[in-house]
């Protein structure tokens, strides 16, 4: 297995006729540790899949170095670069037969013929190709979506790679599928104890399967950590709203002093509803250099809760808001309400709505919680 | 919802079917009047009003024809080899160069496409005074050379066709292939090809027909009469008869068709069956 280092990347596609170029990558770096499972996630065109492409040898780089167990690898291709990759369309050849297409890579690298069964055997034991239906004789047209990603998984597996590269191997799945293969793929990486690096739009998929998490966009980095340190200190706004579902709420504001507190106060022009929320202790003190300053809060919204649900709400984090949406999704409901110039977003613990749309309700904010981001570069203050 | 009611669909098909069933008769009837032609005497190909059948079916016109020819088997064997060579010389260069144009990146690739294609609206006369010059400075005149080398450096036609049809195979199976350890002309031999069948076999089938059917290059470049092939082998009933036994031309035309018609109506099935690609979502 092997640690993938990435300096100062750069992908600049050529315009055409006059145009400047596009850039796709400007300047990534970090480090795949051995054995980690690193997801690279971003919105559609953030570079995330062109740096899986340039580790990978299959894009050129424009600038900057690629390790691969301290070997710098840029201009060695693909197939000497002892990885492999699983694609989002699988990539089976349509030509070849389940086996096939699992054995192809090692007949090339002319692997023993009873080394090669041994392997194919070994993969598709463990990735379910063998029963209930031996499927290792069938082409790819006559398997399932699902079984189609096990076969692309077991071609991946019988190289025993240095690394495995995976560009949102399960977009093309049902949500069912897409379910079931994440929890496989999850299973994969504690039995093979293989570095993985995974591209994917789906914060969900990123948080479940990553160690760490590369986010990206516009082809920067925005943070690089663990899932749940991204979710709950983001680096920046960007960060702070792509990951989370429902998205965290932002509103913008000011901070002031108020008594031995601080205070957050929603910029508006109205003030029916205006948000006001006091910190003391800690945050407080770290508010303090801000004071008479803009920032923007964020609150995730399972922070928020009814107030009524609260023995004692603390009045310097509780304020009112007025329901403009009721949204029961199960177990627990969503509630967006306005308050005076934004609205918040609340995940409230009940199956049964227990608000009116029109109404005020009061809220409680969870005050520890809370994130503030500088407005003008977007960056976490604290 | 197009499918929602088939019946009125079927309903609304019968134009198109009329119009096709009108369109395959006018096309069929040519066909018809050769075999019709090649079965009658002599006295009955030119009498009007037309006679679509013959009074008796006159099935010895067919080897009286194959005489006249000359010799049949050796025009025929001719034909044959220029063929499968030209088929072969056609089908590599051809799959080689479009691999070139559409899978390989390199500076000016387009504009040199574009001026391939180019090619293909210089018309055969206009450039057989220089080919043939060509060809005589190297020696080549009274050979079959002519008629089967060139075949190996690729057609403008055949390279678009082909080019177009592996632009349409997806990009992650090149790439599967690659990470996979195969350079370039593994890929282009193990993946592309075989994924390409139903085009090679196109190009091969208007090969085929294209060589079985020339007449001007072999009347051209052909000078001793045990080098001709079959379509130049028609001629003879013009020239060698003074008028035209029309029968026995007719006889011959069906002779020098059939093995055409056959292999079309074989690899037909294989154009419409395609290659499926269902390896990809």
């Amino acid at each position: 297995m092997a640690e993938i280092t990435v300096e100062n990347l750069r992908k600049v596609y050529p315009g055409s006729k006059g145009q400047p170029g596009k850039v796709a990558v400007e300047g990534a770096s970090f480090t795949i540790r051995d054995k980690e499972f690193m997801v690279l996630v971003g919105p559609s065109g953030c570079g995330k899949t062109t740096t899986l492409r340039m580790i990978a040898g299959l894009e050129d780089i424009t600038s900057g170095t690629i390790r691969i167990d301290g070997r710098v690898v840029n201009d060695i291709p693909p197939k000497d670069r002892d990885l492999a990759m699983v694609f989002q369309n699988y990539a089976l050849y349509p030509h070849m037969s389940v086996y096939r297409n699992m054995a192809y890579a090692l007949e090339l690298r002319r692997v023993p013929k009873r080394v090669i069964r041994d392997r194919v055997g070994k993969a598709a034991k463990l990735l379910g190709l063998l029963e209930p239906d031996d499927l290792l004789e069938r082409k790819p047209k006559a398997l399932s979506g699902g079984q189609r990603q096990r076969v692309a998984l077991g071609r991946a597996i019988v190289r025993e790679p240095k690394a495995f590269l995976f560009d949102e191997p399960l977009s093309n799945l049902d949500a069912k599928m897409r379910v079931e293969t994440r929890a496989e793929l999850s299973r994969l990486h504690r039995t093979l104890e293989a570095t993985m690096v995974y591209v994917t739009h789906d914060q969900i998929e990123a948080m479940t399967l990553a160690d760490r998490i590369v986010v990206m966009n516009e082809g920067r980095i925005q943070q690089i950590a663990p899932p749940l340190e991204v979710y709950h200190r983001p680096a920046n706004l960007f960060v702070a709203s792509f990951i989370g579902s429902p998205r965290i709420n932002t509103v913008s504001g000011r901070i002031e002093r108020d008594g031995d507190g601080m205070a957050f106060v929603e910029k508006s022009e109205r003030s029916e509803h205006r948000l006001r929320l006091v910190f003391t202790g800690d945050e407080a003190r770290m508010l303090a250099s801000r004071d008479g300053q803009e920032v923007v809060l964020g609150l995730r919204p399972e922070h928020l809760s009814d107030a009524r649900d609260l023995s004692a709400p603390d009045p310097r984090a509780t304020f009112e808001a007025r329901i403009d949406v009721v949204e029961p999704v199960g177990p627990e409901t969503w509630i967006y309400a306005r308050t005076a110039g934004h609205q918040l977003i609340a995940r409230v613990p009940h199956a049964e709505p227990r608000a009116d749309i029109g109404h005020t309700l009061r809220f409680t904010a969870e005050l520890s919680r809370a994130r503030f981001f500088d407005p003008a570069t977007g960056l976490a203050i604290c | 919802m197009p499918d929602a009611d088939p019946i009125a669909r079927r309903g609304n098909r019968w134009p198109a079917v009329l119009l096709l069933i009108g369109f395959s008769i006018v096309f069929i009837l040519p066909f018809a009047w050769m075999i019709s032609t090649s079965l009658k005497p002599l006295n009955e190909t030119m009498v009007l009003p037309p006679k679509w059948l013959p009074s008796e079916p006159q099935w010895q016109n067919y080897p009286d024809a194959m005489r006249a020819m000359g010799p049949f088997w050796l025009h025929a064997r001719n034909s044959l080899m220029l063929a499968l060579l030209n088929v072969v010389g056609t089908v590599v260069s051809s799959a080689l160069v479009a691999y070139g144009f559409s899978r390989i990146e390199w500076r000016g690739r387009d504009s040199v496409f574009l001026l391939l294609l180019a090619t293909m609206m210089i018309p055969f006369p206009v450039i057989m005074i220089p080919v043939y010059t060509l060809f005589r400075e190297l020696g080549w005149i009274g050979t079959f050379k002519p008629l089967w080398v060139p075949a190996f450096l690729a057609g403008a036609f055949n390279v678009f066709l082909l080019r177009q049809f592996f632009l349409g195979i997806p990009r992650d199976l090149t790439e599967a292939a690659r990470m996979d350890g195969c350079g370039e002309f593994r890929i282009f031999w193990q993946i592309i090809l075989p994924l390409a069948k139903p085009a090679l076999l196109t190009v091969a089938l208007f090969q085929f027909m294209a060589t079985w059917n020339d007449f001007l290059g072999p009347l051209i470049f052909l000078v001793r009469q045990e080098q001709f092939t079959l379509a130049l082998g028609l001629q003879n009933f013009q020239s060698a008869f003074g008028g035209t036994a029309w029968h026995w031309l007719m006889a011959g035309s069906t002779l020098v068709i059939l093995p055409v018609v056959v292999l079309f109506f074989l690899a037909q099935r294989a154009f419409i069956r395609g290659i499926s690609t269902t390896g990809l979502k």
